[in-house]
């Protein structure tokens, strides 16, 4: 029971970091359908950005939390504009022409990203320190909760529930709703739509950089090619929940990290990529738009 | 004059599918666009509120007691802040929101808190959020859909949903208004409505109104002055009566021989 309970939280901890990655698929899908793949490459830089300022702000004698905090704040900013800005230069000089267009372009932001961090900082895998504490709560129950488990999923729920209030009763949220909707229409009433892509683009890529953050802390190494594994998770979440929409994001990541770590714990680890895209493939089968999504009704 | 358009051409590679169109609407004006099919109309209708650049002309709009302004090649959500509104020939709601939320969005641009104030919701914001909310009921109540607030647009019948959509267009505040083909698809009792509901924003909001609509009964009753168009060219100008004489205007919709 107690390994069943393990893998349970372990799976759970995995969903919460994809859950954080496909959040800004699916928004940014939701909005220009575009499927983002240097997303993951945001991800990468929101890591390293918190390794380089935990190491100055580490060396300036401060503790973990306020250097955790930090670390992550700056991180986000940080990444968000790597998000605003690669939307500017990469997206939207071809939103308006086909969709493969802007598909390459995305490909080709991801490898630029990746090769720009790895010739700037190093292709060797760099430590990443501790920066979440020991609780001492979790250390009394009968099966093994990390601290950084813990932060990781507490926080994904925190910024999960904010997006939706966000989305829901917010201006920004509603003018978001009605660009993906009907972009010309939203923007013939008013609605500065470049301006509400820009925000997604932003707060995607803050969710995103948190993820890194939160995930190097626990796993201890990041390198310049870690944004591209967990890119390709996120994104398989998303569409597995349905592509587009937020909940669905959600209850994909959380499905793809149970049977990671399931498959993983009861059949073989080294299976464990097969049964993400396992499942992936039959999910595609029997419902191709996603657990959640809604089926796509063309306009004629 | 609310809205004057000189010389507008639109060309599509080598189509030219809206040639040196000139037209103007004084304040206060019902005006209808006609003509047959692939006529230019919609196009034309592009070209004014700016989702299509236009290949030569101008268009200049002036809310009535200000200065004229040249809005040809502006974008089209600043079009709509300047005072500027327009539906479409299909519904185009956001459907999957509620009736409110549709009317909302349009009141946007109106607003003068930026996302920073969205943010940390300071009590100004607060307080221009709810008068949002009273507006839009507001707009509801007046084209007599007030009851269904809380809906989700695509569960409306069918007339609410076309007066959901010129709510929605009424709610950015607009001096003159376009619309494209209000009556398609409604029965005769909804058309009539809709003619009085026409009349009644004129008067009540001081709009111009400048519609495309191919059932000529509502147009010929509705309009003051008519421009009629045929292949991309404006062919008559006139009241309804000197439109509905013209023999250019028999001859585009009706062909060549018709009096043989």
């Amino acid at each position: 029971m107690n390994y069943f309970l393990g893998l349970f939280v372990s799976g759970l901890t995995r969903g919460s970091i994809y859950a954080l990655l496909a959040l800004g698929y699916t928004m940014v899908y939701g909005i220009i359908e575009l499927i983002n793949f240097a997303h993951g490459e945001i991800y990468m830089i929101g890591a390293f950005t918190a390794l380089i300022l935990a190491s100055v702000l580490s060396i300036a004698g401060l503790d973990a939390i306020s250097i955790l905090v930090i670390a992550s704040l700056v991180a986000m900013i940080y990444s968000a504009a790597y998000g605003f800005t690669m939307e500017k230069i990469a997206y939207k000089p071809v939103r308006n022409s086909q969709r493969l267009s802007a598909l390459i372009s995305a490909i080709g932001m991801s490898l630029f990203l990746q090769n720009y961090v790895r010739l700037a900082q190093t292709s060797n895998f760099l430590p990443f320190p501790t920066l979440i504490p020991r609780f001492g709560f979790l250390q009394q129950l009968t099966f093994q909760v990390t601290s950084a488990q813990f932060v990781i999923f507490v926080t994904t729920t925190v910024v999960m529930i904010l997006l939706t209030l966000l989305i829901k009763f917010t201006r920004i949220g509603k003018s978001m709703r009605a660009a993906s909707q009907d972009k010309t229409m939203a923007m013939l009433l008013g609605v500065n739509v470049n301006r509400v892509i820009a925000l997604t683009f932003i707060i995607g890529s803050a969710t995103a950089a948190l993820g890194g953050v939160l995930i190097s802390s626990f796993t201890g190494q990041i390198n310049f090619y870690i944004g591209f594994m967990a890119g390709i998770k996120a994104f398989v979440a998303a569409v597995l929940g349905g592509i587009g929409s937020i909940p669905g994001a959600v209850l994909g990541s959380f499905v793809l990290g149970w049977t990671e770590s399931f498959g993983a714990g009861y059949i073989s680890s080294d299976y464990e990529d097969v049964f993400a895209f396992a499942i992936l493939v039959l999910i595609l089968i029997f419902k191709p738009s996603g657990l959640l999504g809604r089926p796509e009704n063309k306009k004629v | 004059m609310v809205l004057d358009v000189r010389g507008l051409t639109m060309d599509f590679g080598g189509l030219r599918a809206v040639d040196h169109v000139d037209l103007q609407v004084n304040e206060g004006e019902i005006v209808a666009l006609i003509g047959p099919n692939g006529a230019g109309k919609t196009t034309f209708f592009n070209c004014v509120t700016g989702m299509y650049v236009p290949t030569a002309g101008t268009v200049t709009i002036a809310r009535p007691g200000t200065d004229a302004r040249q809005i040809t090649r502006m974008r089209p959500h600043l079009i709509t802040a300047q005072g500027l509104a327009r539906t479409f020939q299909n519904i185009r709601l956001f459907s999957e929101m509620t009736v409110l939320e549709n009317v909302m969005i349009g009141r946007d641009c109106r607003l003068s808190a930026g996302i920073l104030g969205a943010i940390v919701r300071n009590r100004k914001t607060v307080a221009e959020e709810k008068q949002v909310v009273l507006d839009s009921y507001a707009m509801l109540e007046m084209v007599g859909i007030g009851r269904w607030a809380n809906e989700t647009a695509k569960n409306l019948p069918y007339g609410a949903q076309r007066r959901l959509e010129i709510a929605r267009a009424l709610a950015t505040e607009p001096f003159l208004l376009l619309l494209d083909e209000p009556a398609a698809g409604m029965n005769p009792q909804e058309t009539r409505d809709l003619v009085a509901l026409i009349r009644r924003l004129r008067t009540d909001h001081h709009l111009s109104i400048f519609l495309i609509e191919h059932d000529m009964s509502l147009v010929m009753t509705l309009s003051e002055r008519i421009y009629v168009m045929d292949y991309g060219k404006l062919i008559a100008v006139g009241d309804p009566g000197e439109v509905r004489r013209d023999p250019s205007v028999i001859k585009a919709y009706l062909g060549e021989d018709v009096s043989a």
